[in-house]
């Protein structure tokens, strides 16, 4: 069997599956290149990436599938996990064998295996939505480090973008070590590399203006008072609250 | 801001709103047109959970805990001996602001105890909301309290502000409250509640004719009762949030433990008494059953039965008590009876009917869609299943299915539990 590798993006794994059409080379493998290890069995093909060929089944799987089963394969693609790639590869090719309502056949493998997947990546969102934490900094821009599991900036962008419209913002991933920059008229990616940060202290620093202290201070008091020590139940509080998010969380730091 | 005197406002306000265990930020709906600060979904988002496990969505204080009632089960009543102490406008403006720029909270949930008289109280909250929407262009979410008492025009402006109101019942029945707050009733409730409902049904005709109707009060309003306080039976709390949800619109009823606050009273449970998490859950699921899986308030609680079984929830309660309605087949029931199957929920149930449509499902196909298997067994065929299958007694299955959950019950009474 063969292994097709492709360059990690979105693009090369559509292309791959034009790829795929084109040179019917039966059952394959579908490798990323960062999970991608030669095997003496099986012979890698390279997949080269062409813009032209990934559009062409970006447009047939948007043909097919409704707006809820194409954010389903991006959030899937998102996910890296390296056999998340295999699952979208046999998701399209099922989609593209003609049958009606493909996304709905949850007793397919690979169609549960992206609704699923898609599921924890949304969660995943929704979790940096929730316990992103901004500290207002000396040159006035709000400033979050995050380490979501999944590469998930590209979805909460909107959120934020609507939502802190009238103050300038970066959101950082320290893993994947790229961000999102809002400057009040537009959003950019920013690639800079921010010296990894161990503690949570500010790679910047923060000034008497913005009352930054005194703010994090305050929530800290609000976070304790409204707690009810009769009704103690950590266990709940982990399971809504996954411990690696802690270590940003303002009400977490001593 | 004076961050020593802000602190301790905020302890004490805080402290004193949080026996309120509305959390919810959902419902709202305002876009960020004006290049404002916030913008709130119909999804509300929890920002953080604290030690004892409730979700922090709002800025949840009171302007000040001074307060001319004398309410029993109430910290902030009259005869408690505690510290007052009161908000200034711009501090909670400024609070709100601050945290939210920060992505701590989604809004505000702003409440207070009555100094003065109910207008004054009223009119002091109005200024906040108002604040915060045409001077802070604040779009975040913003819950209310509607003081009962207080003119309706100044509920009917404070409705154009905020997200939702609410009134809290505080005692399931008539009775229960007199017992504990003479000076209040049900009736001092139900007029305001009323009259928003009236406002918000008036602006959503108007919305359908005239573009550009201003929201009026755009995620409902809700209520709380608090549970355990007053001797009602299961089947009276829930009788009263059946009756409050269909006549008043409700979009949420929220039941609370109660928890204990004074030794001094013969009336009430006193402090070290455990708040009643575990009944406090089964009314949750039992309003869940309502509002999402088609149920009667009557099949579940009636005259046979007026208590919620603490030991198993009350959908399987009700399974075993009608198994004569089951086993089901997967393949050909209806979605309203595939709902009612102990350990599928509505996602599950809406995928059972989407996936049947390929073909007749298998049991692994189904122990794979997220339906908690286990317990759904016993009330289920699939295509696969043989056709002389046991019949269990009720109490065989209730045995079994506690059996594999075993421990369940004995942690249950110490901690929230999920929903199904
Ligand atoms: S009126 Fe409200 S704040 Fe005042 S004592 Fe009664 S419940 Fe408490």
């Amino acid at each position: 069997m063969e292994i097709y590798v492709f360059d990690d993006t979105l693009e090369g794994l559509l292309t791959l599956i034009f790829d795929w059409y084109h040179r019917k080379p039966g059952p394959i493998l579908v490798h990323s290149e960062k999970h991608h290890h030669p095997s003496a069995f099986h012979p890698a093909f390279e997949v080269v990436t062409e813009a032209e060929k990934a559009s062409r089944v970006a447009r047939g799987l948007q043909q097919k599938l409704t707006q809820a089963g194409w954010r389903n394969f991006y959030c899937t693609f998102l996910s890296e996990q390296p056999e998340a790639f295999q699952h979208l590869f046999q998701f399209a090719v099922y989609v593209f064998s003609g049958v009606e309502n493909p996304e709905d056949n949850y007793g397919h493998d690979s169609v549960l295996y992206v609704s699923q997947m898609a599921r924890k990546v949304e969660r995943e969102k929704h979790h940096l939505e929730a316990f992103i934490r901004f500290q207002h900094t000396r040159d006035g821009m709000y400033y979050a480090p995050v380490e979501p599991k999944y590469n998930v900036l590209p979805l909460i962008a909107r959120h934020f973008k609507d939502r802190y419209a009238d103050q300038p913002w970066v959101i950082y991933d320290h893993l994947r070590r790229y961000g999102l920059y809002y400057d009040l008229q537009k959003l950019d990616l920013i690639n800079i590399d921010f010296q990894k940060n161990n503690s949570t202290t500010l790679p910047v620093s923060i000034s008497e203006e913005t009352h930054e202290e005194m703010y994090q201070f305050l929530w800290k008091d609000y976070f304790k008072s409204t707690n009810i020590e009769s009704r103690r139940n950590i266990k709940l509080q982990v399971r809504s609250m996954p411990r690696r998010f802690w270590r940003y969380l303002t009400e977490k730091q001593i | 801001m004076n961050l020593s005197r802000a602190s301790e406002k905020l302890q004490i306000l805080a402290d004193a709103a949080k026996y309120d265990v509305s959390c919810a930020s959902s419902g709202g709906n305002r876009k960020n047109e004006n290049k404002g600060l916030g913008d709130s979904k119909a999804n509300g988002i929890c920002h953080s959970f604290t030690e004892d496990g409730r979700c922090v969505s709002l800025l949840k204080i009171l302007l000040t805990n001074h307060c001319i009632y004398d309410c029993a089960f109430c910290v902030s009543r009259k005869s408690n001996d505690v510290q007052r102490a009161a908000f200034t406008v711009e501090e909670v403006v400024d609070l709100t602001i601050n945290f939210y720029r920060r992505n701590y909270i989604e809004g505000l949930f702003l409440s207070s105890g009555i100094f003065k008289n109910a207008d004054y109280t009223m009119e002091r909250l109005l200024r906040i909301v108002k604040k915060l929407r045409i001077e802070e262009r604040f779009n975040g979410y913003i819950h209310l309290k509607t003081i009962p008492g207080a003119s309706e025009e100044l509920i009917k402006e404070a409705g154009l502000y905020a997200d939702r109101m609410s009134i809290n019942l505080e005692m399931p029945t008539e009775a229960g409250l007199k017992m504990v707050a003479p000076e209040k009733s049900h009736e001092d409730v139900k007029k305001p509640l009323h009259f928003v409902n009236q406002q918000i049904q008036l602006y959503k005709a108007d919305t359908k004719l005239i573009k550009n109707t201003p929201k009026f009060v755009p995620a409902g309003q809700s209520t709380q009762m608090v549970v355990g306080a007053t001797p009602e039976s299961d089947m009276e709390v829930m009788y009263t949030a059946d009756r409050f949800y269909k006549d008043y619109s409700l979009k949420r009823v929220y039941y609370s433990g109660y928890v204990p606050i004074r030794n001094d009273d013969s009336l009430l449970p006193s402090i070290g008494s455990q708040p009643p998490l575990l009944r406090e859950n089964r009314l949750y699921q039992t309003d869940w059953l309502l509002r999402f899986y088609r149920f009667q308030v009557n099949e579940i609680l009636n005259a046979a039965h007026p208590n919620l079984d603490p030991e198993i929830d009350p959908k399987l309660s009700w399974a075993l008590r009608n198994l004569h309605e089951f086993p089901i087949d997967i393949n050909t029931a209806e979605y309203d009876m595939i709902l009612r199957v102990p350990g599928i929920g509505v996602g599950s149930a809406q995928k059972i009917i989407a996936a049947r449509r390929f073909g007749k499902l298998r049991t692994y196909q189904l122990q794979k869609l997220g339906i908690a298997y286990n317990r759904a067994k016993y009330f289920i065929r699939c295509a696969d299943t043989p056709f002389l299958s046991k019949d269990w007694q009720p109490q065989q299955i209730r045995n079994f299915i506690l059996g594999s959950s075993h421990g369940k019950f004995q942690k249950a009474a110490t901690q929230q539990l999920t929903l199904f």
